[in-house]
């Protein structure tokens, strides 16, 4: 299966599930996950920024655990669970993060979102009331060049305080 | 004015979208069969391609063509100029030629059926140059600073030189003087999305799907390059994942795409890496700048003097807004400006949030705090002593005012009466503490403008104007302007954007989107309106309005935003570190469509402040005029635990001249008099003057 003079593949066969649907796929050894969700399946909600995981956009859910799409490949996924914001909006798992988001403003251009989404997700999931300091810090990994941060941090301690009292945030 | 909806904290319509990764930006549009494009840029900064070697390019699998100015077809590059493009020179033309103008400068594009296969083959392309050694460093004695076309003549919108009084007599013999160099470094706009574009041939009409903040010229742009038909080309830009400036001007990776698309017979989409950015999306221009004050014992200013020199390219004069300010911002009978650009071997500059104000305001605002405390006179109280009745470099009154309401606001909000003036003075803990505050101001702006209203039998309307929306909440505000105006709940209204077979709108830049695409929405609603009671039979009904600005009230005003912004810092005694441990703005800026949206704006700009007072820098190589740190990893800018405790307010005005609407804009205001509210705070917390941006941890230190 090799297209060059040289003896190693370059693409190889994975099969995965994405946002819960089995996918079967031949990828270029080269295919970053980010492209291979945006470009190869049209899942185009993480986005790609820098390219080189500084800036977040593309932070997704890889087996749990939220990972940049640009620093992963999509030949690691053979039978990886990975989880997009497009599927996790079907299953709700966002939605009281996505509704604060909008209630609070904590977006303009809106680019940077669902990465932040998916890193606000992730410090929630470790339960309780994270400090304001602890918010900022868990997503300073996570550019946003409009909003000023401000209501990002706004939006994730009202979230952890309404989830941590057991109620609904709605927009 | 009916105002249910205008003023009120509406929920931004396109939330929804933008919380679940359905807002489709310029490179989330797939189309079938599209190929992918990727542009090799030189690697030298000024000289001749010799060679282009792309044998081993063109057998990797998937290459479609390797396109340079060897085998580039000639494009006809018919002279346009944009509203937004420097008056003076002409544009980039790409792939024509082997001249190399600056380092990155695109020097051929690879097409591939895949993304990756398209980056493996232009890393494969073996290029050969004669370089010379270009020059970049606008302080360096091998540049020549030049009077720019544009601002020749006293007519001019940014003059090369104004002057009343005597400045210089006067500062010669000022009881109280300061006279200081400033420099402020080049930075790129950096917004998140990457420039992208997605362009498909249909015979001889070509379609966009393209990040662009200003729809209409990207349009006419492309049709003057390709020698076509104005309607013959389609943009298409629905989402803008931030621009603030850069996306004002179409840059050459746009005329690739479509040159590529057409070669190869197949849509083509080009995005350009964060690095790319770098190179060919403008940034803002360095300046070096001088300011000298002279006041009496009891703080009346008697001179200001401000020369401004500013970068720019060898093909085109880019010119802003450095000395603009400074003739109108405090009352002084002796008042001389000054501004020079210096041409470079770069891509040519273009507008910043804040273009000229952020950098001229920083040297005028700095120049200030420092004659306070040459006067022992308090920050604030000296502008009172100073603040002008009228526009005293036009003789014209002011639209509206609010500077001394926004700082007396500030104060009492930030709690100024608690600050020691004295530097040095301030401690929590290992941090020295310094409050600083500067003065903010842009000007009100206004272009004409068309929209076009549409009532359906459901009840509903569509509103359509060809204008961006890169983030501050387009298309939330005009849905409220059309609400109102149309008597209608805002769920019935359907507001789209970003098509160019819209009606036209003006750049989506310089703080006007809401005052001018606003009151053609305005016009177009009445309209609808108008006719829809004449013929109440015909559903859908539509019409046009536009709106202009009455030339007669605009010839008698000044119109200008004001803002009061503050700062505190805290400085490690040991290592220097600086952080912003509280930012507060406060603005006066017309009527505030959307408090929600509207705060948000101004804490975005004020990090961008804080970003260009701690941060930003592009560097470049003098050598060779190649970008050191043109990436993100390098180019640092605010990150969520930068920032703490940032607060924005607005003061109630009422401007009646400045537009049907009375809005003034806040976009480009909320950068501005951020920078010198931070410096003029470390200042106070440290004793030590710095006026070389950003600073850093090494200048606190070694200062
Ligand atoms: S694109 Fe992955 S971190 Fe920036
Ligand atoms: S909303 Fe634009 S980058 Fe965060």
């Amino acid at each position: 299966m090799s297209d060059t003079a040289q003896s190693f593949p370059t693409r190889v066969d994975i099969s995965l599930t994405v946002n819960g649907e089995p996918v079967d796929a031949r990828v270029d050894v080269s295919r970053h996950l980010v492209d291979f969700l945006r470009l190869d399946l049209g899942l185009t909600g993480a986005h790609a920024g820098c390219e080189h995981g500084v800036c977040g956009a593309c932070t997704l859910q890889v087996d749990g655990e939220i990972v940049r799409g640009c620093l992963m490949l999509a030949a690691q996924l053979d039978g990886a669970e990975v989880w997009t914001v497009e599927g996790l909006t079907e299953t709700g798992a966002l939605a009281d993060l996505q509704a604060a988001f909008v209630e609070r403003n904590a977006l303009q251009c809106g680019f940077c979102t669902p990465g932040m989404l998916f890193a606000a997700a992730d410090i929630l999931a470790q339960g309780g009331q994270p400090s304001r300091v602890a918010i900022r810090e868990h997503i300073s990994g996570n550019y946003c060049r409009c909003t000023g941060y401000e209501a990002v941090v706004d939006a994730i301690e009202t979230v952890a305080g309404a989830r941590a009292r057991g109620e609904e945030v709605s927009a | 004015m009916n105002t249910q909806f205008v003023g009120q904290p509406i929920r931004r319509v396109d939330g929804r979208l933008k919380v679940t990764g359905g807002a489709r930006y310029a490179a989330d549009f797939n189309l079938d069969e599209h190929v992918y494009a990727v542009i090799v840029n030189a690697t030298v900064g000024l000289g001749r391609i010799v060679s282009i070697d792309q044998a081993a390019a063109t057998r990797l699998p998937g290459v479609i063509a390797v396109i340079s100015h060897l085998n580039a077809p000639r494009l006809a590059y018919h002279p346009h100029k944009g509203a937004i493009d420097p008056a003076t020179g002409e544009r980039l033309h790409v792939l024509q030629g082997d001249q190399v103008r600056f380092y990155g400068q695109p020097v051929a594009v690879v097409v591939a059926d895949t993304l990756d296969q398209a980056e493996r083959a232009a890393a494969a392309l073996s290029i050969t140059y004669a370089a010379k050694r270009p020059a970049v460093d606008p302080s360096a004695s091998d540049t020549t600073e030049i009077m720019a076309e544009a601002s020749k003549g006293p007519k001019a919108y940014y003059p090369a030189d104004t002057a009343r009084g005597d400045a210089d007599a006067a500062l010669a013999t000022a009881p109280v003087r300061i006279d200081a160099f400033y420099d402020t470094a080049r930075e790129n706009h950096n917004p998140m999305e990457p420039h992208a574009t997605v362009a498909r041939w249909d015979g001889d009409r070509v379609t966009l799907w393209s990040k662009t903040q200003f729809v209409v010229n990207e349009q006419a742009e492309i049709a003057a390059i390709f020698g076509i038909p104005t309607e013959n080309v389609q943009v298409i830009s629905p989402f803008v994942g931030g621009g603030f400036g850069t996306t004002l001007r179409t840059w050459s990776h746009v005329t690739i795409a479509a040159l590529a698309a057409r070669q190869v017979g197949r849509p083509v989409k080009l995005a350009l890496t964060r690095k790319q950015m770098f190179f060919t999306t403008g940034h803002r221009p360095r300046s070096l700048q001088r300011v000298a004050l002279g006041a009496t014992p009891d703080g009346k200013l008697t001179s200001i003097v401000h020369e401004g020199r500013g970068e720019t390219s060898r093909y085109e004069e880019f010119i802003e807004a450095l000395t603009a300010g400074t003739g109108f911002m405090y009352s002084c009978p002796n008042v001389r400006t000054q501004y020079r650009i210096v041409p470079l071997d770069t891509g040519t500059p273009n507008h910043m949030r804040g273009p000229g104000e952020a950098q001229g305001m920083f040297a005028l605002e700095c120049a200030m705090d420092e004659l306070s405390y040459e006067l022992g006179i308090d920050p604030i109280e000296l502008r009172r002593r100073n603040e002008p009745e009228i526009d005293e470099s036009t003789g014209k009154p002011f639209s509206s005012r609010s500077l001394m309401p926004c700082y007396d606001r500030g104060a009492e909000l930030f709690g100024w009466a608690q600050r020691n003036p004295a530097p040095r003075s301030m401690r929590d803990d290992r941090e020295y503490v310094g409050m600083g505050c500067a003065s903010a101001t842009y000007p009100v702006l206004f272009s004409p403008t068309r929209a076009r209203a549409r009532l359906l039998a459901d009840g509903t309307a569509e509103i359509e104007v060809a204008a961006s929306d890169m983030g501050p909440g387009t298309y939330t505000s005009m849905t409220q302007v059309a609400a109102d105006a149309l008597g209608l709940p805002l769920d019935n209204v359907r507001f789209s954007l970003g098509r160019s077979d819209f009606p036209p709108a003006p750049p989506h830049g310089g703080s006007q989107t809401m005052a001018s695409v606003g009151s053609a929405i305005r016009a177009a609603c009445a309209a609808v309106l108008e006719a829809a009671a004449r013929n109440r039979e015909v559903r859908p009904i539509e019409a046009e309005g536009s709106a202009q600005r009455d030339p007669e009230v605009a010839a008698r005003f000044s119109m200008h935003s004001f803002g009061a912004v503050f700062a505190e810092v805290g400085i490690d005694s040991d290592v220097g570190t600086i952080r912003v441990r509280r930012a507060l703005g406060v603005y006066g800026a017309g009527r505030i469509v959307n408090p929600r949206l509207a705060l948000s704006q101004c804490t975005g700009g004020m990090v961008g402040g804080i970003g260009m007072a701690l941060m930003e820098r592009t560097m470049l190589d003098a050598r060779d005029g190649r970008l050191v740190n043109a990436h993100m990893a390098d180019y640092l800018m605010p990150v969520n635990l930068d920032i703490d405790r940032l607060e924005a307010h607005f003061v109630d005005e009422e401007d009646p001249h400045v537009n049907p609407l009375g809005v003034k804009g806040l976009g480009e205001i909320a950068l501005v008099g951020m920078a010198p509210a931070i410096a003029n705070a470390i200042f106070h917390a440290t004793g030590t003057r710095l006026r070389n941006l950003p600073i850093s941890i090494e200048n606190v230190l070694t200062a």
